[in-house]
């Protein structure tokens, strides 16, 4: 019953995360509510057991595929609404309070309450997938190809990323 | 224990979110996204599946598409990056240079 509340509950952020992100107007937004989306397919992931996986999709997809779409909207045009002074000093307000209600929770002694000893060790309840996964993929005969060819299609795609998005310099006026 | 079916039930109705996105947005930006949602629906499959069966193979898919998801997320970027330089907009509807 808990788990399938638990399912239920990230299974609810993914969709409505992919809601925002699919019909928002603004793709700042967009992008920061497919974090949410990410972060709640990675709890899945955790649920049904692949603790590797989950950590690889939270290092991966929101540490790196993530951040680079968000490196795209910097280098592309501006949304005109973000820039109104009345939305900067509402961000700065919201962000300014949660911290306050920070720093006072942390002082008033709630956190010396719970000491850490009493929780439950989670590390050694479920069995690691990391090593049957690192077996798999150096074995003969099994995943050994792929994941060899996986790294040559990695170092293709980052040089010719970077061949295309190059600044070109122009070498023929100087030579003329 | 989450039931196998309902895993499913909801990597299809992101797979159709990252479709419905990917045919109404013409941002490459908002289609790159909907490319990465449409992943990882199937991901999420995969390692139903996987774990239905009891067996490795399934969980070693996800990693693979992660790795296709990091290029085409890197070459899709740097295309864009060349788009709004050469045309100073990303609608993708713009783009008939290679159309006869």
């Amino acid at each position: 019953m808990a788990s399938l509340l638990a399912f239920l509950l990230f299974a609810g952020l993914a969709v409505v995360c992919a809601l925002v992100a699919l019909f928002h107007r603004s793709v700042v937004h967009s992008a920061f509510a497919l974090l949410g989306t990410l972060l709640g397919v990675a709890d899945l992931f955790l649920q049904l057991g692949a603790d590797y996986l989950a950590m690889t999709q939270v290092l991966i997809y929101v540490g790196g595929i993530l951040v680079l779409i968000l490196f795209g909207l910097m280098l592309t045009p501006p949304d005109r609404r973000e820039l109104r002074p009345a939305r900067i000093f509402l961000g700065l307000a919201v962000t300014g309070a949660g911290a306050l209600l920070f720093l006072t929770r942390m002082d008033s002694g709630a956190w010396k309450a719970a000491p850490l000893q009493e929780l439950p060790d989670l590390a050694n309840q479920a069995s690691p997938t990391a090593e049957p996964i690192g077996l798999a993929f150096l074995e003969r005969d099994s995943w050994l190809l792929a994941f060899e060819f996986a790294s040559v299609i990695l170092l293709a795609a980052l040089v010719g990323a970077v061949f295309i998005a190059r600044r070109r310099f122009r070498v023929d006026d100087e030579g003329a | 224990m989450i039931p196998t079916a309902h895993v499913h039930i909801l990597a299809a109705l992101l797979f159709g979110l990252g479709i419905l996105g990917f045919l109404r947005q013409r941002n490459a930006i908002m289609l790159l996204m909907s490319v990465e949602l449409m992943l990882n629906s199937a991901n999420l499959s995969f390692l139903a599946a996987a774990r239905e069966q009891g067996n490795v193979d399934g969980a070693m898919m996800p990693l693979f598409v992660l790795v296709v998801a990091a290029a085409e997320a890197a070459v899709g970027l740097a295309l864009i990056i060349i788009l709004f330089r050469k045309r100073v907009s990303l609608d993708v509807d713009l783009l008939r240079s290679l159309r006869d």
